[in-house]
């Protein structure tokens, strides 16, 4: 009879080992190994975290990037609006002062024209007079022949 | 050797029976000091098995008091691989939750290991020690015999039979008897068969661990003679000598491998009858 009392012995022992075992191998390190996997899924979880927020970030910094373009290119564009407007504005003023002056010096040349026209006018009434008076001596008296030539001076 | 005494097939027989002899106490046979009865103890078997099992509880109360998470040391990392390999075959296998499992199967595993590795210690060294110190008979395999694979293979089945019972409700555990695998019209046939799958499982499980670690022994001690037996004169010995030598390396080598994958199959097959255990439809 190969099978006795050391087999319910050994039932014994193996039941409290598995106990034993349980208590102070499987336990704790059971424990442990849970507890480090906790803690390489909340470092990866961090990394993720941390990850994104870059992302999140960068997105931002890009978004903020287009925005100032856009605004400088706004701006740019506003200034050059005013810019290219001053200078219209010049040209009008310019143009219209130009006008002006040439207005004026017309009238002037016109003024300084009539004057001349006067004068020479009056030159040569004066002239016609002398050579008149010169051609026919005495005969004509100037203050009686006046009217007769101060019509010819306008007709000149 | 022991055996260096004796040249005749007799003496052969009597060193390997000798070797294969627990050392008995209680209800034993004076002359063959076999066990007579069912009250006798293997002391030997007893002694080895809980001494490595007092080795695990040692080494697990000394590594659990300096358990560190950020920087494990060497052997904390190799206890660490064995119970995250244990954990593995655990998820793989078994169906649901269950705290004990685990453990369980550790124990399994890491005993197992350690009882079958007491097979590879050189088979006279610790006989011939306890000889010299006064014990006649000395096992030193825990394993190689029949009642600690038995032990622990009727434990499982004690588990199989708690959690069949708790999963199923025994109404349940009873209706796979009498309708598995046969359907309604076989109960008789379903009996016996459900029967005999049931009994099979500690009955495969303990004889498939003895017989591989018997075997593996009795092979030990037959190269063992080798040397002993067959050496006569100085060429002989030249000769057995060296083969004893190659052949012992050979079979340890090779056995390394058997008592590793022993204790895995042990540890497995356990797995999956508890899980089969706690299926609820069958």
């Amino acid at each position: 009879m190969n099978i006795n009392v050391t087999l319910i012995a050994q039932m014994l022992a193996f039941v409290a080992l598995i106990i034993f075992v349980n208590k102070l191998l499987w336990g704790p390190l059971n424990r442990l190994l849970a507890e480090r996997q906790k803690r390489i899924a909340d470092g990866l979880a961090a990394a993720d975290k941390g990850k994104h927020e870059l992302e999140l970030s960068e997105k931002r910094a890009k978004d903020l990037i287009h925005e100032a373009r856009a605004k400088a290119a706004e701006i740019l564009a506003q200034s050059e609006k005013r810019a290219s407007e001053i200078v219209e504005e010049a040209k009008t003023d310019a143009r219209t002062e130009a006008e002006r002056l040439i207005t004026g010096a017309r009238a002037e040349i016109a003024q300084e024209v009539n004057r001349a026209k006067e004068q020479l006018r009056t030159q040569v009434s004066t002239l016609a007079a002398a050579g008149a008076s010169k051609i026919i001596k005495r005969e004509i008296d100037r203050k009686a022949h006046d009217d007769l030539l101060k019509d010819l001076v306008s007709q000149i | 050797m022991s055996a260096e005494e004796h040249s005749s097939g007799g003496g052969t027989v009597e060193y390997i029976q000798h070797h294969l002899t627990n050392l008995c106490a209680g209800d034993c046979d004076p002359v063959t000091h076999k066990a007579a009865g069912f009250w006798a103890l293997h002391v030997d078997t007893l002694f080895f098995s809980v001494l490595l099992g007092a080795l695990i509880v040692f080494v697990s109360w000394r590594l659990g008091r300096r358990l560190s998470l950020d920087a494990p040391s060497g052997f904390q990392n190799l206890v660490e691989s064995i119970i995250e390999f244990v954990q593995g075959q655990v998820k793989d296998t078994f169906p649901g939750h269950n705290p004990l499992i685990a453990p369980l199967a550790l124990t399994i595993f890491v005993w197992v290991w350690l009882m079958n590795f007491m097979d590879l210690i050189p088979v006279d060294l610790l006989p011939m020690l306890a000889g010299a110190a006064g014990v006649p008979y000395l096992k030193v395999g825990p394993t190689t015999d029949l009642n600690t694979t038995m032990a622990m293979s009727l434990t499982v089945f004690a588990l199989i039979l708690f959690y069949n019972i708790k999963v199923k409700g025994v109404v349940g555990y009873l209706k796979v008897f009498l309708f598995h695998p046969f359907g309604k019209f076989f109960i008789p046939v379903n009996i016996v068969m459900t029967a005999i799958e049931e009994l099979a499982k500690p009955l495969s499980l303990g004889l498939r661990l003895f017989g591989n670690l018997f075997a593996g022994e009795l092979v030990f001690l037959l190269i063992a003679l080798i040397g002993g037996t067959l050496a006569v004169g100085a060429m002989g010995y030249l000769f057995w000598f060296p083969l004893q030598i190659v052949l012992d390396l050979g079979w340890l080598i090779f056995h390394l491998l058997v008592i590793t994958l022993q204790a895995f199959i042990f540890m497995v097959l356990t797995l999956v009858y508890l899980g089969m255990a706690h299926v609820e439809d069958h």
